[in-house]
């Protein structure tokens, strides 16, 4: 196994794309060392990302958020402006594992990771973030949602990494939540997830975006649920609506982690109680 | 006074105070040497195949290709471990359960081990070695595997405690029923009888440290092992018997022990790497990963249990039975028998009855955890007496106070009991704070009993004073829970000297006779016993050399403060002698002073509590969160406050993870699915509040202090505790542990 730590993100390129085996890249590692020790992956090349300076830098501007590939979550939380402008990603990236794996491990880690379970992704695709990706040919912009495929599996070639992900510029009254259910406090991983972005305008909802998490192979959007609540200032009526939309838009399986129909009911409860946090941050009253 | 002994009011002067543990910076700097921390030159890592099938037949174990890669030392398979075991089924068990013989009983069954340079060379060679199965049917069910169809995990089982005995096989190996009394006469008397069935989930100890151990073996028969163990003595003479080795020529030391709870009272790899060491001939260190923990070593039973019982009006109980089935794992076991006889230990009943079934499945073989098998029974038992009290309309502690056991009381297991403590810890739960403090919204409050016998048994332990007049005591049962620190109290108390000038160590096989494991809450009872009885052989001595010093005959010589005392008059111009003096004069007085003591610790006062707990419960997605809880236990007498109610927050803590979401799950081909701590919940630190003690001392009239084990019992009250405070704060009754969230939100649905 070689072990690389290129200090900028061509040589990184250039190493993926000369590598005839298995490659990694490694940012935290909280996932790959994981794996590697568990044996369910055995690298011929680990690729450090982390002494790439560009990637480690968080910009947080008015016109839109930069968030290198190799910034640990825990830098996430320390900006109060990003906490202000993004709660719920800040509160998600600031779920993941406890304080010793916040430390070291990135949301484009949790990305490409792939789970199913990941807790920053739900709210970063409510945010309507984009992955910047780096091949050999140059870079591309796409959308978060369109990186995970399923378990485990992303769209990204074998010679592809991500440098950042990039948050939009915030439009007058708007907030994000994000809210996961684990039996335990922490140490957990979620049995079901829910990411909401939305924003008003004189107290009513104007555009929101409801994500799902842990309740599919990937992270699912709900428009149903977006637009039981848009037009509103979250009525029960509209809220009950909502939770119904998020219920059907699940397609979870039965594992130990919970059942079929536990992950479906929680999914509404989640749906709506987020949908309420973000309208009270966003400063809706009911 | 009823709870007054002989031993209630006695003074002491350093047992009682809670000073730190000899072994704690050793263990806050990471000085502190466990199991897997001892390494020996030319040492070699073994690493164990395991089944993957819950049940089947080894056909074949081919070798040859692992054999031959360079690096492997040495290839263990059941065929390298011939019967030394006489005919001693139980040994047999043993020795199976360590490595499969012919057929992988569950899910992580060994079937082959390895020794290797390193664990690369190690892990490669596993996976060339070929095994090929035929999978079998199998059971994991405790129910499902006492019907008559289910597939038979042993077929020489014949159930014993029944009349006539059967002559066919079953899963249930053995029936054991308890009680006095006729049930039918007193449920004929009951105005109110309630019956539920309960169940609960296989739970793991779940101990950090994970089994560990350095074996050496030469061609001589002689060996040493070190390891991480509750009971160095019985892994001695269980490894030696499984071997055939003599137990001198074994000398096996234990290291330090990052928890047990009873799952390191059993040998499950030790002899593989003893055998793996013999056959390369050279040191074998094995450590097993969490994944092998938890398949296969020994977690507690699933369990199945009826509960009946009936009431007057008036609130007296006339009668109570319970049918327990309690999962063994691929192995007989005596679990259903202790749920049995623990089930109604708390009350004074007349008519009384519990049968306790043992019952085989394919999983692994069930170990002792803490109090084994009282908690599930206490679960059943104390829900039904909640149920009764509700429906009775009697507040549940003064009917618990009611029929609560006395001084007297003749036992359901059988036994009257002397001076006991269950209801002085009713009687303090009614006056405790907690129980004035207003329950919110969606929150419930539950109290529960729990009870255990306490063990004593085999004990030896050497004292030796120093030139300077320091102490050493040198004691055989393992220190899992700050027993060192106990009994250099108890030492210092006997000797009349400073806490500080007594070190304790655990010492090896070689330096000791028999001690029995440190189980059943034993290791501050018994071994605290002998150091009583060892110190004062050694104050005899003591009083010798001062008796020789004056030229007085000893009887004139008293002991009192660390000094030997000349009485009478006609000595008054003898100044007294102290133990650093005497120790300092010892060569030229007759050499070393020491003391020694062997015993079997007889007496071991049984052990109540009773528990208070509040929780929260989200009743839209039945998460549980425990706000508030307090534990009230019986000591006996606290030696070391601080580490007695360390042993009841802990056990609290244990109960409080098994209550709401600790438990094996297997999967239809009765593979386990969640064999790591990610998905198998141990409570984290936030998952738990503070929790409350207090300690009640009603002396146990066996031992010279009144002590009590105080280590198990703790663990008994919380599952029913909690069942009663989620049952009342959901208005539900939760029959079924754990009370993970799917199973509440289900069971406050389908009330509705
Ligand atoms: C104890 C523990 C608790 C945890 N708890 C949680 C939790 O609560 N919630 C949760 O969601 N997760 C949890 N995780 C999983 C893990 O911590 C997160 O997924 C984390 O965000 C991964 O980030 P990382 O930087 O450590 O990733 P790494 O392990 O470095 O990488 C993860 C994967 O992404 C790939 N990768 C990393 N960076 C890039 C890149 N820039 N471009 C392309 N591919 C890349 C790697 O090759 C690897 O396949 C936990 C893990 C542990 C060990």
């Amino acid at each position: 196994m070689r072990f690389e730590s290129p200090t900028t993100t061509k040589a990184a390129a250039s190493m993926l794309a000369s590598e005839s085996g298995a490659a990694h890249v490694l940012a935290g590692g909280t996932d790959l060392l994981v794996r590697m020790k568990m044996g369910m992956v055995e690298p011929d090349l680990v690729l450090d990302i982390k002494r790439i300076e560009t990637m480690k830098v968080l910009k947080v501007a008015a016109g839109g958020v930069h968030i290198g590939g190799a910034v640990p979550a825990v830098e996430l939380g320390e900006s109060e402006r990003l906490r202000s402008l993004w709660p719920g990603v800040v509160e998600a990236a600031n779920l993941i594992g406890s304080d010793q794996i916040q430390g070291r491990c990135t949301v484009v880690g949790n990305l490409c990771n792939a789970s199913p379970a990941a807790d920053s992704v739900p709210a970063l695709i409510a945010a309507g973030a984009k992955a910047l990706i780096v091949g050999p040919k140059g870079k591309r912009r796409v959308g978060v949602e369109k990186v995970v495929l399923g378990p485990g599996k992303t769209s990204l070639g074998r010679d592809e990494f991500i440098e950042a992900v990039v948050l939009p510029a915030r439009a007058g009254k708007s907030a994000d939540a994000y809210l996961r259910f684990t039996p335990r406090t922490e140490m957990d991983i979620a049995v079901v997830s829910a990411a909401v972005n939305l924003t008003l305008s004189r107290g009513v909802v104007t555009a929101a975006k409801v994500v799902l998490g842990a309740v599919a192979p990937t992270a699912v959007v709900v428009p149903a649920a977006a637009r039981a609540i848009i037009g509103t200032k979250l009525d029960d009526a509209a809220l009950e609506k909502m939770a119904k939309a998020c219920r059907a838009a699940c397609n979870p399986i039965d594992d130990k982690r919970g059942t079929v129909e536990y992950r479906t009911k929680v999914a509404g409860v989640l749906g709506r109680r987020a949908a309420l946090v973000a309208f009270e941050r966003a400063g809706g009253s009911k | 006074m009823p709870y007054e002994t002989d031993y209630t009011n006695q003074k002491f002067s350093v047992i009682g105070n809670r000073v730190n543990r000899p072994d704690g910076v050793d263990k806050v700097t990471g000085r502190a040497r466990y199991g897997a921390d001892a390494s020996a030159a030319g040492q070699l890592v073994g690493k164990i195949l395991r089944s993957p099938h819950a049940h089947a037949l080894i056909k074949k174990i081919d070798t040859s290709k692992a054999e031959k890669l360079p690096g492997v030392k040495a290839i263990v398979t059941g065929d390298d471990f011939p019967d030394f075991t006489g005919g001693n089924r139980s040994l047999m068990d043993t020795l199976e359960n360590c490595m499969a013989r012919g057929r992988a009983l569950y899910d992580g069954h060994a079937v082959a081990a390895v020794a290797a340079v390193d664990a690369q060379t190690a892990n490669e060679a596993l996976k060339l070695i070929k095994v090929t199965y035929k999978k079998l049917p199998h059971v994991t069910d405790v129910d499902e595997a006492m019907k008559p169809s289910a597939p038979v995990v042993h077929d020489w089982i014949r159930t014993a405690g029944i009349e006539p005995a059967p002559t066919t096989a079953s899963n249930i190996s053995q029936r054991n029923e308890f009680g006095h009394g006729d049930i039918d006469v007193g449920f004929a008397e009951a105005d109110v009888i309630i019956e539920k069935t309960f169940k609960t989930e296989q739970t793991h100890q779940g101990y950090i440290e994970p089994h560990a151990c350095l074996a050496t073996l030469g061609p001589d028969g002689s060996g040493e092992l070190w390891v991480t163990t509750q009971g160095h003595f019985t892994f001695r003479n269980m490894c030696a018997s499984l071997l055939g080795l003599d137990v001198a020529k074994l000398k096996v030391t234990s290291s330090e022990i990052g928890g047990g709870f009873g799952g390191k009272t059993h040998v499950w790899m030790e002899p593989v790497a003893l055998q793996l060491a013999r056959k390369s001939n050279r040191p074998v260190k094995l450590v097993m990963t969490r994944e092998e923990v938890f398949k296969a070593t020994g977690p507690t039973s699933s369990t199945s249990v009826d509960v009946k019982i009936g009431a007057k009006k008036n609130g007296r109980i006339t009668a109570a039975s319970a049918e327990l089935r309690y999962q063994s794992g691929a192995f007989p076991g005596m679990w259903g028998m202790l749920g049995a006889m623990t089930s109604f230990a708390c009350y004074d009943l007349k008519h009384v009855k519990s049968v306790g079934y043992d019952v085989l499945c394919n999983r692994p073989k069930v170990a002792a955890y803490r109090a084994p098998s009282a908690p599930m029974a206490a679960f059943g038992v104390e829900s039904v007496i909640d149920l009764l009290a509700a429906e009775l309309k009697m507040d549940p502690v003064e009917f618990r106070i009611k029929n609560a056991a006395k001084k007297g009381t003749r036992a359901s297991y059988g036994p009257i009991y002397g001076p006991i403590g269950i209801g002085p810890t009713l009687e303090a739960v009614k006056n405790h704070p907690h129980m004035k403090k207003r329950l919110g919204k969606n929150q419930g409050r539950g109290v529960a009993c729990g009870f255990w016998f306490n063990f004593g048994g085999q004990t030896c332990t050497d004292l030796n004073i120093g030139i300077d007049g320091s102490v050493n005591l040198t004691v055989g049962t393992v220190d899992v829970g700050g027993s060192r620190a106990s009994l250099a109290l108890i030492a210092a108390e006997e000797l009349g000297v400073d806490y500080d000038q007594v070190r304790v160590t655990i010492g090896d096989t070689s330096s000791l006779g028999h001690n029995d494991t440190t189980e059943g809450s034993r290791g501050t009872f018994s071994s605290g016993m002998a150091t009583i009885f060892a110190a004062r052989n050694a104050i005899d001595v003591m009083k010798q050399r001062a008796a020789d010093t004056w030229g007085i005959p000893v009887e004139q010589v008293v002991w009192e403060e660390g000094v030997a005392r000349a009485k009478g008059r006609q000595n008054s111009n003898l100044p007294p002698l102290s133990l650093k003096e005497i120790a300092a004069k010892s060569p030229r007085t007759g050499g070393p002073i020491a003391g020694h003591n062997e015993v079997v610790a007889d007496g071991a006062g049984v052990s109540f509590a009773s528990h208070i707990c509040d929780v929260e419960v989200d009743p839209e997605t039945g998460s549980t969160r425990v706000i508030r809880y307090t534990v009230v236990q019986d000591a006996g007498k606290a030696i070391h406050p601080d580490y007695v109610e360390g042993q009841f927050q802990g056990g609290a803590a244990q109960g409080i993870g098994w209550a709401l979401n600790e438990e094996y799950i297997y999967g239809e081909d009765g593979t386990l699915q969640n064999a790591g701590f990610l998905d198998y919940r141990i409570p984290v630190c936030s998952d738990l509040p503070f929790i409350d003690t207090e300690i009640l001392e009603i002396p146990n009239p066996n031992h010279p202090y009144g002590v009590r084990g105080v280590g198990e019992t703790s663990i008994v009250p919380p599952l029913a505790a909690i069942g009663n405070a989620v049952s009342n704060a959901v208005g539900v009754r939760m029959t079924h542990v754990p009370m993970s969230p799917p199973r509440i939100l289900k069971a406050i649905e389908d009330a509705q």
